[in-house]
């Protein structure tokens, strides 16, 4: 039970400083990844998802900073880090898979090139070692033929087999975490399930923590343990997932849960929030969604604690769906 | 079947047997030209060919008055040449189109400038879609102004109603596109489409590109416009969830081939295929928790070099000899749906 997490966040707030004024993309975030377990990290563009992902990375560049907040990676405190040390973490310990694998991947290196690379950036071990690294790495995520593949360019991959290679690389130090900024939402159907799949089976043998971001309440369906929904820079509802997905309490989870297709019967006209994202440059104090919000009232004015209305079940909201619930379908 | 296609289809309400859009047998190809090296080399007697894509493979497809079809399919089936093809910007290689029972290529002056106004295409990217240095007034207003369905004289409430229709406030038309979110944008290429007085949309992944809460916004637009202006949808998506909740019909495309076409229940229910049969599979859906992910094995083969036979057959589980040697037609195996397999045959 006390076993450290292998990601505690605490009260994260990452702010852009931008000329138009400071957007607080993640204001007072907080939540756990437990080892071996999976985060999905929801939320629309926008939501701030993405920057919350950034700042565990410590990759967030000017005019952002984290302006407060702890990231406890096994209980070291990866915001009080230097560069230097942030760095022999990163790609080691923690690494990152992205939505454009072309943002891991240099164009002009051949596979092989890049993986001994990372493999020797953080490890003393012979290259023929490393080769070998690289090529289970490439046969654990489901690439043929990994001898071969490692001789090819990027170019040379379908966009389905790019993630793999991705894939592969951050898993090539066994990392004890995994950030995932919408790895699969650029593939298609069939490809995405591939992968989904590999991910399950990896986080599963391996131990290794992931955080999934996405703006897909179905793949993290499928595939988280933990879920935390994201609003204008703050989670506003976090819980097992399937207790969320069934029983949202919040209503913003509740409409996102609600505009998905298959919720609604067919030909029907689909149950939409109204209106759209506000900006974060020009939020309103108090409960950001409440201009949106079929329950809002007046004190819907004053922003709302993240509280516990059940063991393990956070939400944001004054006026949460509490009540003895209808079927949600 | 075999409803008599007439020569004119007079545009009543009765006349159901006729459809509004008919493909038959149309193929698009693609060649990338030989570059002046590679011609050489041919003239030196080596072995180069020209790369030919066929991205549309001798399609049949139908689509009546005041119906929604989706056409489904993962990139590089051809699903979006065929929309193309339907909303007649792009001309086929091969094969007949059919614009309410006449050949559009035996149109000729106002017939044929009818045809192509009565179909309109919303497009997936609202953004590169839209001239970004005309105001919202123009893109909406300039197609009906040149076509005389609006003057200058009543240019402004003209504009003002496409806008309204939409769901945009007319107050923003002097604004430029970049002014708006994505999903105002999409309204706004949903206003121009429906400017004209069109009677048939090609809307081509006209949602993916939104968030979820707003993908819920625009899907309801399309259906409230459906209702209110008797309009036809070609509604291609990857998206199987989207068309199954706003299609009456859905057609499976694989690699430039519909393999399979069904009433929208059938094919959630029932599906023949066994690639709509993986599709369906490999979708997430929010009701299956924490669940092994199923997994079709295979990458989906290039255009460019597609397998012989059945192009499903390398990644099919239920493959055999034959599917390797002949492609199978598609065939009906209960009213109303057709699915291009083998094994049907043995049944």
């Amino acid at each position: 039970m006390t076993e450290t997490p292998t990601l505690e966040v605490r009260n994260l707030r990452t702010h852009f400083f931008t000329r138009a004024g400071v957007v607080k993309a993640v204001d007072d975030v907080s939540f756990t990844v437990p080892r071996g377990k999976v985060l999905g990290l929801v939320g629309e563009s926008g939501s701030g998802k993405s920057v919350t992902g950034f700042s565990v990375m410590g990759l967030v560049d000017p005019p952002g900073r984290i302006v407060d907040g702890q990231i406890l990676f096994k209980g070291q405190d990866l915001a009080k880090l230097s560069d230097e040390e942030m760095r022999k973490l990163r790609g080691n310990r923690i690494a990152m898979i992205f939505q454009d694998p072309m943002m891991t991947l240099n164009p002009v290196l051949r596979v092989d090139t890049q993986m001994i690379e990372t493999v020797l950036a953080h490890e003393k071990v012979p290259e023929a070692e490393a080769r070998a690294r690289a090529r289970d790495a490439l046969g654990m995520v489901g690439i043929p033929s990994p001898e071969e593949r490692l001789k090819s360019y990027p170019h040379q991959f379908s966009g389905g087999m790019r993630q793999r290679v991705a894939i592969a690389i951050a898993l090539l130090h066994r990392p004890d975490l995994i950030v995932a900024d919408e790895p699969t939402t650029a593939l298609d159907v069939t490809i995405q399930g591939q992968i989904l799949a590999e991910v399950q089976k990896l986080a599963a043998t391996t131990g290794t923590s992931l955080i999934w971001i996405t703006h897909d309440l179905s793949v993290v369906a499928g595939l988280a343990d933990d879920i935390a929904v994201m609003y204008a820079g703050k989670i506003v509802e976090q819980g097992d997932v399937g207790e969320v997905l069934d029983h949202p309490l919040h209503p913003y989870t509740h409409g996102l849960i609600g505009s998905v297709p298959s919720r609604n019967r067919r030909g029907e006209p689909l149950r939409q929030i109204p209106g759209m994202t506000p900006s974060l440059l020009s939020l309103k104090p108090g409960c950001a969604f409440r201009a949106r919000c079929p329950r809002a009232q007046e004190d819907c004015a004053e922003m709302p604690e993240l509280h516990a209305w059940m063991p393990g079940r956070l939400a944001r909201c004054h006026h949460p769906h509490l009540e003895p619930r209808e079927e949600a379908a | 079947m075999s409803a008599s296609l007439a020569e004119h289809a007079p545009r009543t309400f009765s006349d159901t047997e006729t459809p509004m859009v008919e493909l038959r047998g149309v193929s698009r190809r693609f060649a990338k030209k030989l570059d002046l090296a590679a011609k050489l080399a041919r003239k030196l007697g080596a072995d180069v060919k020209e790369e030919v894509v066929h991205a549309v493979d001798k399609v049949d497809l139908r689509v009546r008055k005041g119906e929604v079809v989706g056409l489904v399919g993962e990139s590089g089936c051809g699903k979006s040449t065929l929309g193309r093809i339907v909303a007649g910007i792009l001309p086929q290689s091969d094969g007949e189109v059919f614009w309410k029972g006449q050949e559009v290529g035996t149109l000729t002056g106002e017939a044929a400038r009818q045809s192509k106004l009565q179909r309109q295409m919303i497009f997936q990217d609202p953004y590169a879609s839209l001239n970004p240095r005309m105001r919202v007034a123009d893109i909406v207003g300039e197609a009906p102004l040149v076509h005389g369905l609006t003057r200058r004289s009543e240019f402004d409430t003209y504009v003002d109603d496409q806008m309204r229709r939409a769901g945009l406030d007319p107050a923003f038309k002097r604004r430029y596109p970049h002014q708006f979110s994505g999903g105002q944008r999409q309204r706004i290429g949903i206003a121009r489409a429906l400017a004209v007085q069109p009677e048939f949309i090609v809307c081509d992944e006209a949602v993916a590109a939104l968030d979820v809460s707003i993908q819920a916004q625009i899907l309801n637009l399309f259906m409230r416009l459906r209702r209110e202006l008797d309009l036809t949808y070609l509604f291609i998506s990857h998206d199987l969830s989207v068309v199954e909740h706003l299609s009456d019909r859905v057609v499976i495309m694989y690699l430039g081939r519909v393999v399979e076409e069904a009433p929208t229940e059938t094919i959630f229910r029932r599906a023949n295929h066994p690639y709509t049969r993986s599709l369906l599979d490999s979708v997430p859906r929010i009701e299956n928790r924490k669940r092994a992910f199923t997994v079709v094995k295979g990458e989906i083969p290039s255009p460019l070099n597609p397998p012989t036979g059945c192009h499903f057959h390398p990644r099919c589980p239920l493959a055999f000899d034959r599917c390797k040697a002949e492609a199978p037609a598609l065939r009906e195996v209960a009213p109303g749906h057709r699915s291009a397999c083998h094994l049907n045959d043995a049944a």
